[in-house]
């Protein structure tokens, strides 16, 4: 791929990743987050980390396609930082907006609500992954055990999943669509990796 | 400053709900062809006959109204706009902004409401009757909603125990049972849920007795837009919004707690009291602090109070009961 391609396919995944955070900064200014703001805000965070998360789930498996479309790897250390990016501001939010910065309502949530234990595990998971992100450190831990430790982002991704569908109200099937694409993504790992162990015996 | 203020228009300056829908309705068959074709062929006459009906009900959107000692003060109050465009009202869809989309279709008129049960008498009502039968009062009263969310409206109304003494309730009715109108045919949106329906509310009978219990009909001195439970429903403010049954066709008096639509869903996440109670959780979030909606994100949140902040005038009625139960 030719760098200045790169070049701009990397300013558009910006863009892109930056959209929500714009929409949401301009809503704020113009006073236009709806009649409930924080809920937006909420929402429009947690969204923004979970369709990150699974488009950067999607890298491994296109590659795996093919040897042209190795160049995606270039995308994923960004996705996964836009994607903790997101999962941050959300986290924010409940901390500012919904318990005020008041530790025993944190505690008492995080203890008593189970959407809350698994938004929370979502993001300490993801938290060592975002740590660990530098050159530096993958040099200092080796490439094995880096990719080990950065398995955890499918034990967030599904925590990040069930958080969604324990949020809305009994009934309500708007996780859905997420969820199938994240389960597919998932899925396609084991069946891409049997089949490349199979294809050298057929061939 | 980043942050903007939220535009301040008087409530005198917006166009009511009915009148822009009459507007619209009028364009609408304009559209349509009906007024072209018609004032070529018969004249002005004809075009008269189409606008008149739309004159008359903007003529009645206004109420007139007397002030009343149980109005709250001291609070501002949730927009128009806001007030009649986040709703809650299942039967004409689950999301917040379906209903003010989509309850245009409710048929306000004629409209009766049907008493039966542990009465004198069976009867009926209808909703002229209903709206001289006693002076109507602006009442302001913080709504709180079971979600967690919070508004300050500005209801018009009389307080139920006028409507109920017309009734004749006899001796043995402890319950008072509200049911909501209900056409799969016009609601065709409660279909989506599961949720069986027409809407089942009720109150014990001193519950309903208390002056603070409104029969309302109208809101910031306007007939109430339909997405807010046209043509009349009841508030109780000291209780979560979903007690407030909208769009009301039947009451019924009764010897026993009556089947209420919500508790029937989840009976552990809302009981048949649900009066308003920072130290009872919902399950799944907590009920100490709320979201005023309409206001900056940075100022949404405060503290739920008692009953509502109408302990005063409610806290009496549950003395000796054991809130934590009977939540």
């Amino acid at each position: 791929m030719k760098k200045s391609i790169l070049i701009v396919l990397k300013i558009i995944v910006w863009l892109v990743c930056l959209w929500p955070l714009a929409w949401l900064l301009w809503g704020a200014v113009t006073n236009n987050l709806g009649a409930d703001p924080t809920a937006t805000i909420t929402f429009a965070t947690g969204l923004a980390t979970l369709r990150i998360l699974t488009v950067s789930l999607a890298i491994t498996p296109l590659r795996r396609l093919s040897p042209r479309l190795n160049w995606l790897i270039k995308f994923r250390r960004l996705l996964g930082l836009f994607a903790f990016f997101y999962a941050s501001l959300h986290l924010l939010t409940y901390i500012a907006l919904y318990a005020g910065f008041d530790v025993n309502a944190m505690a008492a949530d995080i203890a008593k609500r189970r959407y809350i234990t698994v938004g929370v595990a979502a993001w300490l998971l993801l938290l060592p992954l975002a740590a660990t992100s530098t050159n530096w450190a993958i040099r200092k831990l080796g490439g094995k055990r880096w990719n080990r430790l950065h398995k955890l982002v499918y034990a967030a991704a599904v925590c990040g999943v069930i958080h969604y569908w324990w949020q809305v109200k009994p009934g309500v099937r708007t996780p859905l669509t997420i969820t199938v694409v994240l389960a597919v993504l998932l899925i396609a790992r084991p069946i891409q990796t049997w089949l490349q162990h199979r294809r050298p015996r057929l061939a | 400053m980043l942050i903007g203020k939220p535009p301040e228009i008087p409530s005198s300056e917006i166009t009511p709900q009915s009148l822009y829908l009459n507007r619209r309705r009028f364009l609408r068959r304009a559209a349509s062809g009906a007024v072209a074709a018609g004032a070529a062929a018969l004249g002005a006459g004809h075009i008269a006959e189409i606008l008149s009906p739309s004159v008359s009900v903007l003529a009645a959107t206004k109420l007139e109204t007397v002030k009343s000692p149980l109005t709250t003060t001291g609070e501002q109050l949730t927009s128009f706009e806001d007030v009649t465009h986040y709703n809650n009202f299942y039967e004409f869809g689950v999301d917040k902004d379906q209903p003010a989309k989509n309850a245009g279709i409710l048929p306000v008129r004629p409209w009766t409401v049907r008493v039966d049960g542990l009465v004198k008498q069976p009867k009926t009502f209808d909703i002229e009757d209903l709206l001289k039968l006693h002076p109507l009062e602006d009442r302001v009263y913080r709504h709180r909603c079971v979600e967690a969310w919070s508004m300050v409206i500005p209801w018009v109304g009389y307080s139920l125990s006028e409507f109920i003494r017309q009734c004749d309730p006899l001796p043995s009715a402890k319950y008072i049972q509200f049911l909501s109108y209900y056409d799969k045919k016009i609601e065709k949106w409660g279909a989506q849920t599961y949720i069986s329906w027409p809407y089942s509310e009720g109150l014990r009978m001193d519950e309903a007795m208390n002056p603070l219990t409104l029969l309302t009909f109208g809101l910031y001195g306007e007939v109430l837009p339909n997405q807010n439970g046209a043509p009349l429903r009841i508030v109780v403010p000291w209780k979560y919004g979903f007690k407030s049954a909208k769009s009301i066709v039947a009451v019924r008096f009764l010897d026993k707690q009556p089947p209420t639509t919500w508790n029937d869903q989840a009976s552990r996440e809302y009981g048949f009291y649900s009066n308003v109670n920072p130290n009872v959780d919902h399950p799944r979030w907590s009920q100490k602090v709320e979201r005023r909606i309409g206001q900056p994100f940075y100022s949404q949140r405060r503290t739920t109070l008692m009953f509502n902040g109408y302990g005063d005038q409610v806290a009496s009625l549950y003395s000796g009961m054991d809130l934590k139960k009977y939540f």
